[in-house]
């Protein structure tokens, strides 16, 4: 099932000086959105709210029409998962453990687990390649592997939109591609909304469906990674003198700085 | 059914074998906690002044008059290994709520000052306006928690750390240690020197008459905070991923936190501070269990344990009787000094 989720003359921070500021947003109903800019743009931010995590200092988000603030927390945790910048982990966990607390929103106040929860638990395992890894504890993982794990979890909860905050820092390239292709089979196959807050710009425009381009709190561009970025744009929203040509592979924009040293 | 599905349902079985396993695991040690502290209650009744006989104790116990017997059992061991069991689940469970919603071992009532806020405030009403009694245990809840207050906020000024409440904690429960040394200092020697006996941390005060307000008020706090820390799987998370999977983690860890103050408090009120049970039971509990969700009981069971069997052992073990407090703070040490050196102190 599809759902929309909005923001509408979203302001959040204080009042002097709001890291976010009148923003209107309507994600995209399907595909991988990537939302882009400098640092302190404010991308996290309206990721954060948009998980309901920030409160709006005015407006509102909007999952199905509805001000998600107004909605049963736990009504939008089956809809909405979310992959924090930072996530805790307790000590010790064991990866499957770890996994089937994101079926928490499913459960009723008791906690009791049916069949049903341990088969999409299995299934979030063996969808990001975890299922070997089950019984280890997190702390015995490998970078890429520990966010696969807290990918699976985010699985588990089976949302139907799913954000997920700078997911690829502290991965190298490899491990980065590798957790993007799954977001794109996720987003493919299984008709997942992908909201993702991006660091790395000529990923974000190789795996994005759309593209979203903030700064000082304000959408600047969005669209079709192939619409949207501009030899134009990168120097007003990153302030980057830079090249696009094809990306010899995807044929999408791929960025190439402009360095005078060595140019 | 595809290979790779049948693959998938097999290790669905898997996981709820492993879970299940994990899950009768854990019962079988809280049962096994469960039943050695009603063997150490038990011992509590039967050794004193005058060893039992068991069947003795049984009958007296019963309702049945047995002379030589029954005063001794109704009225000073049953209430005092009452107080033991309660005091002692409060602390562990008090203890290990802290620790691990504020993400540090160290982050204890009995480091973080909360238990001295109780000893400043009896002491000062012991030696100063000559309480006793129930008194002197409105004096010590009050205290503890106005300094669970003071340090909440100072420490929880731009957002939660740990470490924060630590340090505040410390700081704090230091200027409370120097109003504890100004009021020994400058009241009378009997005043001064009860006073001091308080602060050992004792059963000896664990009678009928204290533990009629005590014990059910401990009972409820303890059955509430078992119930609470359901939610304690999810919060351990952090506050992102607890909010983000339904949870409200700032109004749960409220609650828990004030459940905790609460238990650590009212069982101070009654025993004094036995150092160290809070701080203890926790981390045991943490690397005995297999499960978040056994994480509660086992604590509340780890902490009767050691202050059921620090009373025994500092009743008979040596040739003077020595205050429960002080039996603890002898094994707390140490085990403080071991998780420092090998670094563990994230709950």
């Amino acid at each position: 099932m599809t759902h929309t989720l909005e923001a509408r003359n979203l302001t959040v921070g204080y009042d002097a000086d709001p890291v976010i500021d009148g923003l209107d947003l309507a994600l995209p109903a399907s595909g991988i959105t990537m939302i882009v800019g400098g640092n302190g743009c404010g991308k996290s931010t309206l990721l954060r709210t948009l998980a309901r995590l920030l409160k709006p200092r005015t407006g509102s988000v909007l999952l199905d029409g509805s001000a998600i603030a107004q909605l049963p927390t736990k009504e939008v945790a089956r809809i909405v998962g979310l992959l924090p910048q930072a996530p805790v982990a307790p000590d010790g966990i064991r990866v499957a453990d770890l996994v089937d607390r994101g079926r928490t929103p499913h459960r009723g106040w008791l906690g009791g687990r049916d069949r049903r929860d341990d088969e999409v638990v299995a299934d979030a395992l063996h969808v990001t390649g975890m299922a070997e890894f089950a019984e280890r504890t997190i702390d015995e993982l490998s970078g890429g592997q520990r966010q696969r794990a807290w990918v699976a979890m985010a699985l588990a909860q089976e949302p139907d939109i799913l954000l997920l905050d700078e997911p690829t820092t502290y991965l190298d390239l490899a491990h980065q591609v590798e957790l993007l292709q799954l977001l794109v089979r996720l987003s493919r196959e299984r008709g997942t909304q992908v909201v993702v807050v991006m660091h790395e710009l000529n990923l974000a425009t190789r795996y994005a469906d759309h593209l979203i381009a903030m700064r000082d709190g304000r959408v600047v561009a969005e669209g079709a990674p192939g619409d949207v970025v501009t030899v134009e744009l990168l120097r007003d929203v990153f302030d980057l003198e830079a090249v696009v040509v094809p990306d010899p592979i995807a044929g999408t924009p791929m960025i190439v700085p402009v360095d005078v040293h060595r140019a | 059914m595809t290979a790779a599905g049948t693959a998938r349902l097999r290790s669905a079985d898997a996981l709820r074998a492993a879970r299940r396993h994990g899950r009768r695991r854990d019962a079988v040690l809280v049962t096994a906690l469960a039943v050695a502290a009603v063997v150490l209650f038990v011992a509590g009744l039967v050794f004193g002044a005058k060893t039992l006989a068991l069947p003795d104790v049984l009958r007296a116990l019963s309702g049945q008059t047995v002379p030589g017997v029954s005063f001794a059992v109704v009225e000073l061991r049953l209430p005092r290994a009452v107080g033991a069991l309660l005091a002692g689940a409060a602390f562990g469970l008090g203890g290990m709520l802290f620790q691990t919603l504020l993400r540090n071992v160290l982050a204890s009532p009995d480091v973080i000052g909360i238990s001295t806020g109780s000893s400043a405030a009896a002491v000062t009403a012991i030696a100063f306006f000559g309480a006793s009694g129930l008194v002197v245990s409105g004096a010590a809840i009050t205290g503890g928690l106005l300094t669970a207050v003071l340090i909440w906020a100072l420490a929880s000024r731009r957002g939660l750390s740990g470490l924060r409440f630590v340090l505040v904690g410390i700081a704090v429960a230091a200027a409370l240690q120097a109003v504890i040394g100004y009021v020994l200092t400058r009241a009378d020697i009997k005043a001064a020197e009860q006073a001091t006996v308080w602060m050992a941390g004792s059963l000896s005060r664990s009678l009928w008459d204290q533990l009629a307000p005590t014990a059910p008020a401990l009972l409820a706090l303890l059955a509430i905070a078992l119930l609470g820390a359901r939610t304690l799987p999810v919060l351990r998370l952090g506050d992102d991923s607890a909010t983000a999977l339904g949870a409200r983690p700032a109004r749960n860890r409220i609650l828990l936190i004030l459940c905790a103050v609460l238990l650590v408090a009212v069982a101070t009120s009654l025993t004094g501070p036995i150092s160290f049970v809070a701080f203890l039971a926790g981390p045991i509990a943490l690397r005995l269990v297999k499960r978040d969700s056994a994480l509660a009981p086992a604590s509340a069971m780890i902490g009767a344990i050691i202050v059921l069997a620090a009373d025994l052992v500092g009743q008979h073990l040596f040739p003077i009787t020595l205050p429960v407090g002080v039996i603890t703070g002898a094994i707390g040490a140490p085990f403080l000094l071991w998780l420092l050196m090998r670094g563990r102190t994230r709950a």
